[in-house]
């Protein structure tokens, strides 16, 4: 069953009505210790989103495109990373994306009615025709996603191939993943899906594994088993304690009330003065006074 | 205000400003009323719809920081003509302190003011100030052009301060106007050039003395 508008639990800059039945909360699980790199993820997002990315330049890095772009929704992100403790040089790979936040940064910033919108499985999606370039997504957003495209002046992100889950499919980069690194379910399958690997990798000799769920952003709908889950910034910068910065929530909550509010005081004080004082007229005397002036001079 | 007489005729008139500046002034307020819309309809979701004087929220979007382009140089051009004018000088305080007297009609207590007093050059002032800060902010935010230039932290704050300093500039900006309401004859300061003899001894009478003394007009 396609999503409707009947499946909404949040719309930029407008309200929804609390929807009748809630579906069950979906999420994708990534499993960092079991990638192997070989971006069949990435190729997959392109093939069935029909992406057209152009061809890069090699820097040196396996990481191609250098970073996420308006046709670039997921990318693998490469760290060499040299283990304090063991003395390893390990091989980080994160396939970086949009993490579907339960609390999303971009949809509290749009200004434009219905440009973002949340459904109640927790898919975040942005919607192209209400869409109107502004960049507040990109200043909203924790963990650096959504680009705007030069071509349309829209903001692209990956939409958890929101088309195929609403047809009981999941995401194409899970089902092109050849070592099922990239798993999809509903979030509590996935969850204890996550508890069995981190037991797994915890057997194998990594201490500190375990599930990226950032409570701070409400939870996510993209989460990642990390073999090193206390010090996720190794991960290509992957946020430790990612939350709403507060200066968006600032932006967006008491300057967005008090800026109406003291604007209309200032026209009402006008209005009141005018009232109680009336208007301040030129006399007669004044301009007798100006003539005598004048004759003066 | 005893006399019932609302418009008392023109003794004679005084020119207070060129056509050039009016012009300048012209432009300057009109790109200052369309930023104030365009930028209002992004501001606050009840107010989007005003995008729809601009086109849409696309369209809205793009002009408004060209628009912004235009106040600059209107602004600048102001700026230029009237800063000297607006320099603080000994009657100001006095003029602040009896802020009573003077919302009550009653000016004539205070010392004689010269072309400007000390509430226009309030507002001449922290406009000159917000506009800069309206410029450096609205440049940060600019992603079309400058993404960039500047880090998303920057970003924020940048988009939090033209937020808030636009919400200023918008209530001096009722100050100002109101001001020219209120105070009967002087938008003919910006509609005709002049003024009467009767509102410049009234409101500027240093300046009429000096002007009619035989110095010229700005
Ligand atoms: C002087 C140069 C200015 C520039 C370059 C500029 C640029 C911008 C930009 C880039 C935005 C983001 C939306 C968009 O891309 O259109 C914006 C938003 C805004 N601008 Fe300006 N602007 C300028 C002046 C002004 C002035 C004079 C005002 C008001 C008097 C104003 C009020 C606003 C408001 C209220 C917003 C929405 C802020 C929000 O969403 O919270 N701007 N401006
Ligand atoms: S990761 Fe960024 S773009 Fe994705 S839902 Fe969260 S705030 Fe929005």
């Amino acid at each position: 069953m396609a999503l409707t508008s009947a499946d909404l639990i949040r719309r930029s800059a407008s309200s929804v009505p609390p929807p009748a039945a809630k579906l069950p909360e979906v999420a994708k699980l990534i499993d960092v210790s079991k990638c192997i790199g070989c971006k069949a993820c990435q190729s997959a997002c392109i093939e069935w989103n029909d992406l057209k990315p152009t061809v890069g330049e090699n820097v040196g890095s396996y990481q191609n495109p250098h970073d996420l772009s308006p046709d670039t929704w997921t990318l693998m992100r490469f760290t060499e990373w040299d283990n304090p403790k063991s003395g390893d040089l390990e091989w980080l790979i994160r396939k970086d994306g949009c993490m579907h936040c339960s609390d999303p940064g971009c949809l509290k910033a749009c200004p434009a009615p219905g440009a973002i919108v949340q459904y109640s499985n927790g898919i975040v999606d942005f919607v192209h025709e209400n869409c109107i370039g502004c960049g507040y997504c990109v200043k909203g957003c924790p963990f650096d996603i959504p680009r705007i495209s030069k071509v349309d002046e829209k903001a692209y992100k990956c939409t958890l191939c929101s088309d195929r889950v609403s047809n009981g499919q999941g995401p194409a980069c899970a089902k092109a993943c050849p070592t099922q690194a990239i798993v999809f379910g509903t979030k509590e399958e996935m969850k204890k899906h996550a508890d069995k690997r981190i037991a797994d990798l915890k057997s194998r000799g990594f201490a500190e594994a375990g599930l990226y769920d950032p409570a701070g952003v409400g939870g996510t709908h993209v989460m990642y088993v990390l073999h090193h889950a206390d010090r996720p910034e190794i991960y290509a910068g992957l946020p430790k304690n990612p939350a709403i910065s507060a200066v968006v929530e600032l932006w967006k909550g008491a300057t967005k009330y008090a800026g109406l509010a003291v604007v209309g005081l200032a026209a009402a004080a006008g209005f009141v003065h005018h009232i109680v004082n009336g208007a301040n007229r030129v006399t007669r005397e004044d301009e007798a006074n100006a003539a005598k002036l004048k004759e003066k001079a | 205000m005893s006399n019932a007489d609302p418009t008392p005729e023109a003794s004679y008139r005084v020119t207070r400003y060129t056509t050039a500046a009016r012009l300048n002034h012209l432009v300057t307020a009109g790109s200052l009323v369309l930023l104030a819309v365009s930028g209002m309809a992004l501001f606050h979701p009840s107010l989007f719809f005003l995008t729809g004087l601009f086109g849409g929220g696309a369209m809205a979007r793009e002009i408004h920081p060209w628009i912004g382009v235009v106040l600059f140089f209107g602004f600048f051009g102001l700026f230029f003509r009237f800063w000297r004018a607006n320099l603080p000088e000994r009657g100001d305080g006095e003029w602040l302190r009896n802020g009573g007297a003077v919302l009550g009609g009653h000016e004539e207590k205070l010392t004689e003011i010269g072309r400007y007093n000390a509430g226009q050059k309030l507002v001449f002032w922290s406009m000159s100030l917000l506009i800069v800060v309206l410029i450096v902010s609205g440049l940060t935010i600019w992603d079309e052009y400058f993404a960039a230039w500047t880090s998303i932290p920057t970003k924020r704050i940048a988009v939090l301060v033209h937020a808030v300093a636009a919400i200023v500039a918008i209530c001096v900006w009722i100050i100002h106007l109101y001001a020219a309401i209120w105070v009967r004859g002087t938008m003919d300061a910006m509609t005709k050039g002049s003024v009467t003899g009767g509102w410049a001894w009234r409101h500027h009478r240093r300046w009429l003395r000096e002007t009619i003394g035989g110095k010229s007009a700005g």
